[in-house]
């Protein structure tokens, strides 16, 4: 009754003018963003017909212009020909050595973050608020700050210089925010969950395998792309702690551009640039979708 | 009968706080215990106490004739039924069912058997395949039942499990876990905050306040003789009329006297009543005060009172009038002749009077 006696008299003196000032108003606001879409995507636009043009063209023609003779002889030197250095392999075995950092990275951070989570959510122990608190912390120290102690660490633990020890730190550092993650996510589940699998015999582990896990999904991705995406684009860690064979894919990009003597080759900084960014567009792509269905799985089912 | 249920001497704090003091409860087999407080009583967690889901600070608790004060809850042969229900989200109500045989290693042709056995009892045959997200409140509670029941406990643990449910619901689902006792003949602790609850379902009864139990009975030794007035107060709806009093001990019997608005103090005698101090709280339930022409018997006394309120309920109607300062319910036919701001006739029921102490509110006969 009272919404309707509210409401009725404003519909009804609604006139035309005010209903071209909402079109205009919406058509404004999809013109705004149209804009603002063109202005994200014009450095990605550039280097992909930057990395399709040779070096004539490029010299010669406009940056933004298109290529007027695509070729994608820059690409396969980025891929296997580009030099690092000295060396002169390309892109290749160093997104490799990127790969064998990141997967084993994202794995165990993301498995030791969802038994951290659960303890802190579900097992509250003398002391777990300081812990937590302790752990988050981590999350907020920069980079740089500890370097020279991780350099020691693996020294110390004979994995200097080699992937296990780039996996260890992208593992440790990792950690805090997967930790984060979980027990955000595990502390929304009723005490009581536990509880009962508790009278009904099962322990620990069983409880966090058979009850939690399988409710985890949405947030499980979530780790995996902030991981993924975190590990694959450092460049810190992963200059201060590979040698020449464990670089990754981020410290070879940055000598390939840097390391070039003579004429710029754009287009093959470019083209790397490209390939060394796909993995992480690759993963956003697939697993927000997986996302986006966990999520909308959960709330149709509840 | 050895008691199924025996604690002694409990105690349980958190760091400095005591959240049960000296609790000794003991229940036969079959019986039916309900723990019943305002919330922050301490009865959850004496319910977690016999679960073994929160360990005591002293005490012993003994199940089925063993010492279980330190065995973990999976070994204490209970079963335990949730206020959130707590069904496993990602199982179907088979495997939420199942789930506590699966991890004892019970095999699989008796945990199908049990399975279909317990769907039969709770009619939740059609359900068995779903997620309990697609189920309705009253379902969920049914399958948290079938996975309590399904286990054979010595002990079955109830904490709040109706309070989650729309109150038709509760109604039918009180009738359903009283008609289960029943047929199961199974011991049961069941933990309420409503005191219908707990008068309906119970067999025996435990009433807490801060951690202390008040007192243990049968509903209707609670309900009639309330151990102090916190009890007076907490059991019964509407709740029992607390009217301050004067007693004077005169030949035949004790004169009770009480103030009335406007006029001169009312006086009752009780031929029956003990040795009592001047100051006196006298308790009355409002079924025990009636309309004078409509009921009178040997232990009713009948007054004037002013009438304040009338409120048709249906069934009865209750009458407010206003009592030694304090407003008094009477529990009346539908039909009464009562209106407000006009004097009736009330018949108190001094056979049913129950006398507190005012300073410590212990009962006085």
């Amino acid at each position: 009754m009272t919404d309707a006696t509210l409401i009725s008299p404003r519909a009804g003196t609604r006139t035309t003018g005010q209903k071209v000032t909402r079109l205009a108003l919406r058509y404004g606001l999809y013109a705004l963003l149209f804009l603002f879409a063109l202005y994200y995507l014009l450095p990605l636009f550039v280097m992909v017909s930057t990395s399709l043009k040779s070096l004539d063209e490029i010299r010669t023609g406009s940056l933004v212009a298109l290529p007027r003779e695509v070729t994608f002889e820059a690409w396969k030197t980025a891929w296997s020909g580009a030099c690092t250095g000295i060396q002169c392999e390309g892109l290749k075995p160093y997104l490799w050595n990127s790969l064998l950092i990141a997967i084993p990275g994202v794995a165990i951070s993301t498995i030791i973050g969802a038994l951290n989570g659960y303890v802190f959510a579900q097992w509250r122990f003398r002391g777990a608020n300081l812990m937590f608190a302790l752990i988050l912390f981590g999350c907020f120290i920069p980079f740089q700050v500890v370097l020279l102690p991780m350099a020691r660490m693996l020294g110390l633990m004979g994995l200097a210089g080699s992937i296990p020890g780039l996996i260890f730190v992208h593992v440790v550092y990792g950690l805090g925010f997967t930790t984060l993650f979980f027990r955000n996510y595990y502390v929304t589940i009723p005490m009581e969950l536990v509880r009962a699998a508790k009278i009904d015999g099962a322990g620990f582990f069983r409880i966090f395998w058979s009850i939690f896990l399988p409710i985890s999904l949405p947030i499980i991705v979530v780790s995996v792309i902030w991981q993924f995406t975190q590990i694959w684009n450092d460049f810190l860690f992963g200059v201060s702690f590979s040698e020449a064979g464990t670089q990754p894919v981020t410290v070879a990009l940055n000598n390939i551009v840097n390391s070039t003597t003579g004429v710029k080759a754009y287009n093959v900084d470019m083209a790397a640039a490209i390939l060394a960014a796909l993995p992480t567009l690759l993963v956003y792509v697939v697993a927000g979708k997986y996302f986006i269905r966990g999520l909308t799985a959960g709330s149709v089912k509840g | 009968m050895a008691p199924i249920l025996d604690i002694k001497n409990l105690y349980k704090s958190y760091g400095d706080v005591k959240i049960l003091k000296d609790i000794n409860v003991a229940i036969e087999p079959g019986d039916f215990l309900v723990l019943v407080g305002p919330s922050g009583c301490g009865k959850s967690t004496l319910l977690n106490c016999i679960a073994g889901l929160e360990p005591i600070t002293g005490g012993a608790i003994t199940i089925a004739g063993q010492d279980m004060t330190e065995v973990s809850p999976k070994d204490r042969n209970i079963a335990m039924v949730f206020q959130s229900y707590a069904l496993y989200p990602t199982m179907s109500v088979a495997k939420n069912i199942t789930f506590g045989m699966k991890v004892r290693g019970v095999d699989q042709a008796t945990q199908d058997a049990k399975l279909k056995e317990v769907a039969a009892q709770l009619q939740i045959e059609p359900l068995l395949n779903r997620r309990p997200g697609q189920l309705s409140g009253g379902q969920r509670q049914r399958v948290a039942m079938g996975r309590a029941l399904v286990r054979d406990p010595a002990l079955f643990l109830f904490d709040e499990p109706l309070s989650n449910l729309d109150a038709k619901l509760r109604v039918e689902m009180r009738t359903e876990i009283k008609k289960l006792h029943q047929t199961l003949g199974a011991s049961m602790v069941y933990v309420t905050h409503d005191q219908i609850e707990a008068m309906t379902l119970a067999t025996k009864i435990v009433v807490m306040k801060g951690g202390v139990i008040q007192q243990i009975g049968t509903p209707a030794e609670i309900y009639n003789r309330p151990a102090n007035l916190f009890v007076a107060d907490f059991m019964g709806s509407p709740a029992m009329n607390l009217i301050p009093a004067k007693a004077r001990k005169n030949g035949a019997g004790t004169q009770i006297e009480i103030a009335r608005k406007g006029g001169e103090p009312l006086v009752l005698v009780d031929p029956t009543a003990p040795d009592l101090p001047a100051d006196v709280i006298l308790g009355l339930r409002p079924e025990n005060i009636a309309q004078a022409d409509v009921r009178t018997g040997e232990s009713y006394q009948v007054a004037d009172c002013l009438v304040d309120v009338v409120e048709p309920a249906g069934a009865d109607t209750y009458v407010m009038s206003n009592l030694g300062g304090k407003p008094v319910t009477a529990r009346m036919h539908a039909e009464t002749t009562a209106k407000a701001g006009q004097p009736l006739s009330f018949a108190f029921d001094l056979g049913k009077v129950s006398y507190f102490a005012p300073e410590d509110g212990r009962r006085l006969n």
